[in-house]
């Protein structure tokens, strides 16, 4: 069977599964909607660290360890772990995974990092390279608001297009066989930039790339959005909602029965102030970990498009009155 | 880049701007008069206590400006006055308090990088600006009312 397929896809002979999914959060996700489903909810932003780059370290570090006591694994069974954050240098991934001692693959795809681990992931193990394999990704509105906007103190007021970050991390353990989830495919997306430069508009960003990786998705598989119980991207927010299917119905699909996004679920925008949703890595990450892949297990939806999109925006290029070009990477999951 | 690109990246910004939610002015500018007038009221009246407890008006107006800033600072580390901001927007910002609280939560925000590289490297920066072109035009127009008294105009 041939592998590769399209412009953009892989069809796995061999899928990897998802044999174990954790999710660990801040307090405000936890007063969410999705409260009740993450494995673990700190009563405060710091985790017992003394910065927030140490506490979104912790937070890797804790789904990390989460994830392996669900898959009944020992850290040394780990072969690979893809990781990423938001910050400069991917900081919080190195300070949280060192005392794992597993080699890891450090990325950056903005808020679709959970995307690119997991496609990367999954090529490890269907390639044969490793029995177990981890994808992590985390995000940390202190360290985020910090780094790309102002001191949390700082007084303001949040343009209603603004998304806000999710604290939050979630891990994955992948293997070749167990678990009732497996990754059927991949469509990794391009850098797709139509020149937006509000980077207070993140949705508006990201839904053209989202829109670009669907549609090549459903071009490679030779698919429809029928074809799939959910189409579920990473965190377009409510905005960025809107503009994607309005891009793919212009391109002759239309997704408004299946689509939702992370961004939308992980918060209730009327009593937690959140404007047009959540985003960072954590959401997409942690949103699949409690919400997608218990229905995925259990049946009720069988297969199920994972999009995380990325912004990616650096405060500098942003000064320099760059534009915020968007990366979306398409995950085809399927109840097994 | 063609003007293919061009033209479809000005076409999506457009359809975006239609589409984006923003903050009604009408209402933002009324939730700004009010909570700008209420901390302008507070200061009036730290001013009169002050010219009623017989001080010189400018040792009253320098007395009101370090009391507001104090309050401000108060509010910006038990985290209020964000709030105040969110609700009042330019209300809150452009007032002496607004400008405290630029001050005060990078102070508070960068203290963990250290007193030089933190606070000390980064107490301005969103505050720097207004300083550097404050002092600049000032500067500039003190110029020109020289220039204007030597002419013979004033």
């Amino acid at each position: 069977m041939e592998q590769i397929i399209g412009k953009q896809s892989v069809e796995f002979e061999n899928p990897a599964h998802i044999i174990a999914g954790a999710s660990i959060v801040g307090k405000k996700e936890g007063e969410g909607p999705l409260g009740s489903l993450f494995d673990l909810v700190g009563d405060d932003y710091l985790f017992g660290e003394k910065t927030w780059e140490l506490a979104e370290g912790a937070l890797q570090r804790e789904a990390a360890q989460i994830a392996i006591g669900k898959a009944k694994l020992e850290s040394w069974q780990i072969r690979y772990v893809f990781s990423g954050d938001l910050l400069e240098q991917i900081i919080a991934t190195s300070f949280g995974l060192e005392n794992l001692q597993i080699p890891l693959f450090g990325i950056y795809g903005a808020c679709s990092t959970v995307g690119e681990g997991l496609s990367l992931a999954s090529m490890i193990v269907s390639g044969g390279f490793a029995r177990y394999v981890l994808a992590i990704a985390s995000s940390h509105f202190g360290s985020a608001e910090k780094q790309f906007r102002f001191p949390l103190g700082y007084a303001n007021q949040r343009p209603l297009s603004t998304t806000y970050t999710v604290t939050g991390s979630g891990a994955f353990v992948l293997a070749k066989e167990g678990g009732k989830c497996k990754i059927a495919g991949i469509t990794s997306g391009k850098v797709v930039d139509f020149g937006v430069e509000d980077s207070m508009n993140m949705g508006a960003c990201m839904a053209p790339a989202a829109g670009d990786t669907i549609y090549q998705n459903f071009i490679d598989f030779n698919r429809s959005p029928q074809d799939y119980d959910k189409i579920i991207t990473g965190d377009l927010g409510y905005v960025g909602q809107e503009i994607l299917i309005k891009l793919l119905k212009d391109k002759g699909f239309d997704i408004s029965q299946q689509h939702t996004d992370c961004g939308i679920e992980i918060y209730d925008r009327e009593t937690q102030d959140t404007h047009s949703g959540g985003s960072g890595c954590g959401c997409a990450a942690t949103t699949l970990s409690a919400y997608i892949l218990p229905k995925i297990e259990s049946g009720e939806w069988k297969k199920v498009l994972f999009v995380p999109t990325g912004a990616l925006m650096s405060k500098i290029s942003f000064n320099e009155g760059e534009s915020v070009p968007g990366i979306a990477h398409g995950v085809v999951l399927e109840h097994c | 880049m063609d003007d293919l690109k061009k033209k479809r990246n000005k076409d999506y910004n457009d359809y975006v701007k239609q589409v984006t939610p923003t903050h009604s002015l009408p209402l933002n500018m009324c939730k700004a008069f009010l909570v700008g007038g209420i901390i302008c009221i507070i200061g009036q009246a730290i001013t009169n206590f002050c010219l009623n407890a017989d001080m010189e008006k400018d040792v009253a107006g320098g007395w009101t400006s370090l009391i507001l800033i104090l309050c401000s600072v108060l509010l910006t580390g038990l985290n209020i006055y964000p709030s105040i901001a969110k609700f009042g927007g330019a209300g809150a910002l452009v007032p002496i308090t607004g400008f405290a609280n630029s001050v005060a939560a990078p102070a508070i925000e960068y203290q963990k990088e250290g007193q030089v590289f933190g606070i000390g490297c980064k107490i301005f920066t969103i505050a720097g600006p207004v300083i550097l072109y404050g002092i600049f035009s000032s500067w500039v127009l003190g110029l020109i009312y020289y220039i204007l008294t030597k002419v013979g105009v004033f």
